[in-house]
């Protein structure tokens, strides 16, 4: 009886104790991640012991004595692993940057396509969509790359383009621009902001406190262009163009002397680039349009409300709350898949830091590391800034 | 602008045959003279200006659809044409433009693909036309399909898939008191089958390195092993970032939160360069394990996320429910959370294996050639030099399908499981 009893309660405290059923699967899951990367570590120490490398981040200072093909900033052969590092960070915000530029104008053009009560406009907006996000990305690039931009000509043969430059093979020759006292030409557009800014909440003031309204829009444009033109008018400022001019290297060569050269990597990296991710984009715009019910254009009409305004201040603050965050998460899609710019030899960070250099120091771990935490970087700021955005427009329902 | 072109009065209903016999010709006209300034190089109207010259096609048909709009004009087919592509001036000039455009790039391409191309020979020297040279697919096709597999023994994929893709059909039309068996059989004995029939070395059978594997066969192998293993890994992740216990909880967001903001082609590097320095001295794993391992938690990651959707979006009385009914951690997530989760998310989940098909072509920066690697390579086969874009079109092509009929089927399941709640 007094055993029974016993088991009973010792049962009872074991079923009872919630401390004990919290913490035991707790313990093992810590106890697993610590011996997993306790043995990665050791196994880690012992091989590069047993290679003769030591780790550590030391060789970033080395000099890298390899080549880039196009770098943003001055690069040479003498410079250090670091450098390198920056040069193909730098490529891939570039190549990046000009994707999402693109990638942004033509999603919204063909989600607002999408539509359309025009039936054509429509139907070749869908196929577009269809066709394009159906299609691995790499084969989109490799398809821009070694078929579409091998049909372009020689330097020699090129014809003059829009007046200004040269599409050829080895790339798209541009003019340079020669800017004069480029520091107050960067002072008066950043004046310019900062008077938008102070603008645009006077008019919102203005509008909360006396129910008045100022062209905002008008006054912002003006104010965009009188002040660059002062600085040119006032300021010094002096902007020429060196254009491009085809030269004879040799026999057979020709080149440009002069102007800037847009690689042809750069150029198939952003169209695969743009042109996949815009189907995406165009998805979340046309989500976010339909997203906002037709009663709020019929309220905001009723209320007496332009077309104009009701698209500004009625539509579009609805529609942005849920085209934003898929947006920005396509962003950082094709932020991450610049990365296959490796596979047609554009030196962003991929190529010239996990494949050149990691070739040349043979520094797999530290390279393959830093490689990652750079994009991992990336991704968590943007979604802490997203994680923000979104908290400040939702709905605040009183 | 628009009323000065109404010097006829305006296009009314009484004078329907007048308007709309004037609009059609002045469209067909428009036409005409597209076609025959650009594929037959004859200028109908050289007399007029140069900039006027150019215009000339759309100035025709913008007139013509001008007039054919005519409000309740009572013909059916009339209304429906103004409707949708002709309901104002501006509808109309994109629809022109779009038509336009169709004319001057359908041709060029059909050209290109079938009617300049040439299909019948062996070698490259008897690609004569302007087209498509398809002799290029059509000598490198077993090598597209089966990657450098000897060629004796591709009998072995060929059975392997027709085997699959048997068991896959009998799974949908084998009673339901049988198909849980299936289900266990597929997912945990058949993948055995199907590595000892592909790699051999046993039963006879010659043993195949896994680098000689590539082509659209390996597309396929690597898909179905990360699909299979990339599930319960995403199961057991969601629920870990949705359990109350922190430790479970941050080391699942951790992990989520690891493979989501890094490029695939660096989580390739790192299973094919960093990976083996992490095993202990001496041991070897294949790389195409390791690859397949790589891109399993890769996309387990971004399937955990989806499932987490739909754990969320289940209301709270699903969970109490099943709670009061006395069921456990276990029981309840098994019988009752999952089955309604993972039917809310179906769209999701086949978007995520959409984007594991399309990542896979990624698998030729460390070396293993897929369809993609192996048109990569055969381009650049001195014998078959310069035949890039038929080779990528191909790719193109097989890819879409796939992806294509994937996202369609998805759609038919997300509407066979809906159900109102």
């Amino acid at each position: 009886m007094d055993i029974k009893n016993t088991t009973k309660s010792l049962i009872g405290t074991f079923e009872g104790n919630k401390k004990l059923k919290r913490f035991l699967p707790q313990f093992i899951t810590v106890v697993a991640i610590v011996f997993i990367f306790g043995f990665f570590a050791f196994n880690a120490s012992v091989n590069m012991d047993n290679r003769g490398i030591d780790f550590g981040l030391r060789f970033l200072g080395e000099e890298s004595s390899f080549d880039i093909q196009f770098s943003l900033i001055e690069y040479s052969g003498s410079s250090s692993y670091a450098r390198a590092y920056l040069v193909g960070l730098l490529n891939t915000i570039l190549v990046a940057s000009i994707g999402i530029f693109f990638a942004t104008i033509i999603g919204v053009v063909v989600g607002i396509s999408r539509l359309s009560s025009n039936y054509l406009i429509y139907k070749v907006s869908e196929w577009y969509i269809e066709i394009f996000r159906n299609i691995p990305l790499l084969l989109q690039l490799f398809f821009w790359y070694f078929a579409v931009l091998r049909l372009l000509p020689l330097p020699q043969n090129s014809e003059i383009l829009l007046g200004f430059s040269y599409l050829t093979i080895k790339g798209w020759y541009v003019p340079a621009f020669i800017w004069n006292n480029l520091n107050i030409f960067l002072y008066s557009v950043i004046a310019v902001i900062i008077s938008i800014i102070f603008v645009r909440n006077y008019a919102r003031k203005l509008q909360e406190n006396q129910g008045k309204q100022l062209p905002v829009l008008a006054i912002s444009l003006s104010l965009l262009i009188i002040l660059p033109l002062l600085s040119f008018l006032i300021g010094g400022v002096t902007l020429s163009f060196d254009h491009p001019e085809l030269i004879q290297l040799s026999d057979t060569i020709y080149g440009f002397r002069g102007g800037v050269s847009i690689p042809p990597e750069l150029m198939a990296l952003a169209a695969a680039l743009s042109l996949y991710t815009a189907t995406f984009i165009a998805e979340c715009v046309r989500a976010g349009i339909m997203g906002v019910g037709k009663g709020q254009k019929e309220a905001a009409g009723s209320l007496g409300l332009t077309p104009g305004q009701t698209l500004k201040l009625v539509v579009m603050p609805q529609a942005l709350r849920i085209i934003i965050p898929p947006t920005t998460n396509q962003y950082l899609n094709l932020t991450k898949n610049s990365s296959l710019a490796a596979a047609i030899a554009y030196p962003d960070l991929v190529l010239v830091f996990a494949g050149t250099a990691m070739m040349q120091t043979g520094r797999a771990i530290e390279i393959v590391s830093i490689t990652m935490l750079t994009y991992l970087s990336l991704s968590i700021s943007i979604s802490i800034f997203m994680n923000w955005y979104n908290k400040k427009i939702a709905i605040k329902e009183k | 602008m628009i009323k000065n072109l109404d010097f006829l009065g305006k296009p009314s209903i009484e004078k329907i045959s007048l308007f709309v016999g004037l609009g059609a010709s002045l469209f067909v006209l428009g036409v005409v003279d597209l076609l025959l300034n650009s594929f037959f190089g004859f200028n109908l109207t050289s007399f007029l200006p140069r900039w006027l010259n150019y215009l000339t096609p759309l100035i025709f048909c913008f007139l013509g659809l001008h007039y054919i709009r005519i409000d309740y004009s009572g013909n059916k087919n009339l209304d429906r044409l103004n409707k949708n592509l002709n309901s104002n001036w501006f509808n109309s000039l994109l629809s022109i433009l779009i038509i336009f455009s169709l004319i001057l790039s359908i041709p060029p391409i059909l050209d290109w693909l079938f009617f300049d191309a040439n299909f019948s020979g062996e070698t490259k020297e008897e690609c004569t036309g302007d087209g498509a040279c398809w002799i290029f697919i059509k000598i490198w096709l077993p090598r597209f399909i089966y990657g450098m597999y000897p060629l004796t023994e591709i009998w072995r994929i060929n059975t392997t898939f027709v085997l699959l893709i048997g068991l896959v059909i009998l799974l949908f039309v084998s009673p339901q008191k049988y198909k849980k068996y299936l289900v266990i059989f597929l997912l945990f004995v058949f993948p055995f089958i199907m590595i000892n029939l592909l790699s051999g070395g046993n039963f006879g059978l010659k043993w195949v390195e896994t680098n000689s594997w590539g082509g659209l066969s390996l597309t396929f192998i690597i898909s179905i092993f990360a699909l299979i293993f990339c599930f319960p890994v995403g199961i057991f992740l969601a629920l870990g970032r949705r359990s109350s216990a922190p430790v479970t909880r941050y080391s699942s967001i951790g992990f989520i939160e690891f493979w989501r903001g890094v490029p695939l082609i660096t989580v390739l590097f790192m299973a094919s360069v960093m990976f083996p320095m992490f095993l202990p001295d001496g041991t070897y794993m294949d790389k195409l394990i390791r690859v397949i391992i790589a891109i399993t938690l890769f996309e387990a990651a971004y399937m955990a996320e989806v499932i987490r959707g739909g754990l969320q979006a289940l209301p709270r009385g699903q969970y109490d429910a099943g709670k009061s009914l006395g069921m456990g951690y276990w029981k309840l997530h098994l019988l009752v959370i999952m089955p309604q989760a993972l039917k809310l998310v179906i769209p999701g989940i086949a978007n995520t294996f959409l984007a594991l098909v399309k990542d896979t072509p990624l698998i030729l920066v460390v070396g293993l050639l897929e369809l993609v690697g192996m048109i990569d390579m055969a381009k650049t086969n001195p014998k078959w030099l310069g035949f890039a874009a038929e080779g990528y079109v191909f790719a193109g092509v097989v890819f879409w399908i796939i992806c294509y009929s994937m996202s369609r089927y998805s759609q038919r399941l997300e509407k066979r499981y809906k159900t109102d709640r």
